[in-house]
């Protein structure tokens, strides 16, 4: 796959202009935040960061979040994260980024986490599932942590490895999935604003559950393209395997941008029930992003590249 | 010694032994005659009757006001609609292959009697199935009739699931003993035959449903198997016996 529209989007085009244009509700937003900010900061395990690119919509409650979500390591329900998930050591973690690059390296988690300005970006979530979740993230740009090891024209692609470890991961013993969980990014979609490495949530450290230490927030995607408890990431030059996709060819594709014109055959995507709320409501194109991911993929058939 | 549900003389497959009536006008019963030909004669106490009815109606009921009670005390969960509609279809699943498995169990723990629960737990399958349908067609999809159509026409699995609700209509419909006596036993035998297409459809809506994780409804396709499985071993061994 030719990168159509190279990131000439340079790093701070969109977001600058998103602030820009958004600026009263973001002003808004960070007054209701400081609280919450205040409170990350002083905290003891709280996080430090400073309000990002949010939606002004109200966020999932936090007990929601935590308490369901897929991922499949820690079993199947929707409740088996938040359950099995408190066995998950995540220190020591190392996570090496290499690959097409210049200056491959690994990185101790938390000297990582200390190299980034750390944001908070509330994002809409859209699970293929048919559900959708407001998620006060804090993380960075991904593409701060790619400029970090100086990709080189060969990085055509971003492959996210996440952790294996049966012995604390029960998922991982059934071969529902085929371990480890990968997921994949075209560099153009790795290293747009949007797209950023979470470590915490509502202001604190991530939980286990939500794929501490470390995972990836497309939110223009769907939610399974958010990989979690990352290991690894490489650079490389052909359009890495997926984990879904791999599955079930048909159903997952390696794109899956939120889409309403691609049905799934379990799923409408057409409309998506918002956590809390008792009607369904429409699904957004990109989830609501299209004015600054849509140009990614402006000639491509989506209906085919879904 | 008539029996009080006119059904159970009309099951698909009668087995030997499960109607008294018939048992002693069938000279090949021997067998499982023996077992009750010496003291049990008496039939038991319609008090006792009355009893084991009513805890097979509780015990019917008795999923759905667990759910209710959880639903009222909120302990549904982050997404109740998706739980609930799931919970009483599993169910619903769940009493049809109950409903399977009397005929097998009449037989082979020599309990003809059993078999007079087979409407009542017939009947309770489909209540589920119909509040299960109607709480995705009324909660999920809020009577969103353009929807629902694309739902059965784009996706297996509901395309199936409502093929399988179609067809047990019929046989809820039929279940009154005026029914098996306007249609005729033999007829209403054939008709009731669609069970085992139906159940088979549940299985397999159950089955398409799932992700990734298959194992859940392969255990009640399992079930299943073991349910029909243990009616072709049956008709093979009464036709040999006959030869």
């Amino acid at each position: 796959m030719l990168i159509r529209h190279a990131p000439d989007l340079t790093d701070n085009d969109v977001t600058d202009q998103a602030l820009y244009l958004r600026r009263r509700e973001f002003i808004g937003g960070a007054a209701g935040l400081g609280l919450l900010a205040a409170a990350g900061t002083a905290g003891a395990r709280g996080l430090a960061y400073k309000p990002g690119f949010s939606t002004t919509e109200t966020p999932t409650p936090k007990k929601d979040i935590t308490s369901y979500n897929n991922f499949y390591e820690f079993g199947v329900n929707k409740d088996d994260p938040s359950e099995n998930a408190g066995a998950l050591k995540t220190r020591p973690w190392t996570v090496r980024v290499d690959g097409e690059c210049e200056k491959p390296a690994s990185f101790a988690i938390d000297d990582l986490i200390k190299g980034q300005k750390l944001e908070e970006r509330i994002y809409r979530m859209r699970c293929v599932e048919g559900w959708s979740m407001v998620i006060p993230w804090v993380g960075f740009p991904l593409k701060d942590l790619l400029a970090q090891v100086k990709p080189t024209s060969k990085a055509k692609f971003v492959a996210f490895e996440t952790l294996m470890r049966p012995s604390e991961m029960p998922g991982q013993r059934w071969d529902t999935l085929r371990w480890p969980y990968r997921e994949g990014l075209r560099i153009d979609e790795a290293v747009h604003p949007l797209t950023i490495l979470a470590v915490g949530l509502y202001g604190d450290v991530l939980p286990n559950q939500n794929g501490a230490p470390l995972r990836l927030v497309v939110p223009w995607k769907y939610g399974f393209k958010g990989a979690k408890s990352i290991v690894r990431i490489s650079l490389v030059e052909r359009m890495p395997a997926t984990a879904w996709n791999l599955l079930a060819p048909r159903e997952y594709g390696f794109y899956s941008n939120v889409n309403p014109a691609v049905d799934h055959p379990r799923w409408s995507q057409a409309t998506e029930r918002r956590i809390g709320e008792f009607r369904r409501r429409e699904t957004l194109p990109f989830n609501g992003y299209g004015q600054y991911v849509a140009d990614l993929y402006r000639g491509m058939d989506l209906k085919r590249d879904f | 010694m008539a029996l009080r549900d006119p059904l159970s003389r009309f099951a698909p497959a009668p087995p030997r032994g499960e109607n008294l009536a018939r048992r002693r006008s069938s000279p090949s019963g021997g067998g499982v005659g023996k077992a009750d030909g010496g003291g049990r004669r008496k039939r038991p106490s319609k008090t006792r009757d009355n009893l084991v009815y009513a805890a097979v109606w509780l015990a019917c009921f008795a999923p759905l006001a667990w759910l209710a009670w959880r639903g009222f005390s909120g302990e549904l969960g982050t997404n109740p609609i998706e739980a609930v509609i799931r919970q009483i279809g599993v169910w619903g699943l769940r009493l049809l292959l109950v409903g399977l498995a009397i005929t097998p169990a009449a037989r082979i723990l020599k309990k003809p009697r059993l078999v007079r629960f087979r409407r009542t737990i017939g009947l309770f399958a489909f209540s589920y199935i119909g509040l299960h349908l109607l709480t995705y067609i009324g909660v999920d999809l809020f009577f969103d009739w353009g929807q629902l159509w694309k739902d059965i026409v784009k996706r297996p699995f509901i395309t199936l699931g409502m093929a399988g609700f179609i067809l047990l209509v019929p046989l809820a419909v039929t279940s009154t003993n005026g029914w098996v006596v306007r249609l005729g036993r033999a007829t209403w035998q054939k008709l009731h035959w669609l069970i085992y297409l139906i159940v088979p459809l549940g299985v397999v809506h159950y089955y398409l449903l799932v992700k990734a994780d298959h194992r859940p409804p392969l255990v009640y396709a399992a079930i299943l198997a073991v349910l029909l499985g243990w009616r072709v071993w049956d008709a093979w061994e009464r036709r040999r016996a006959k030869a």
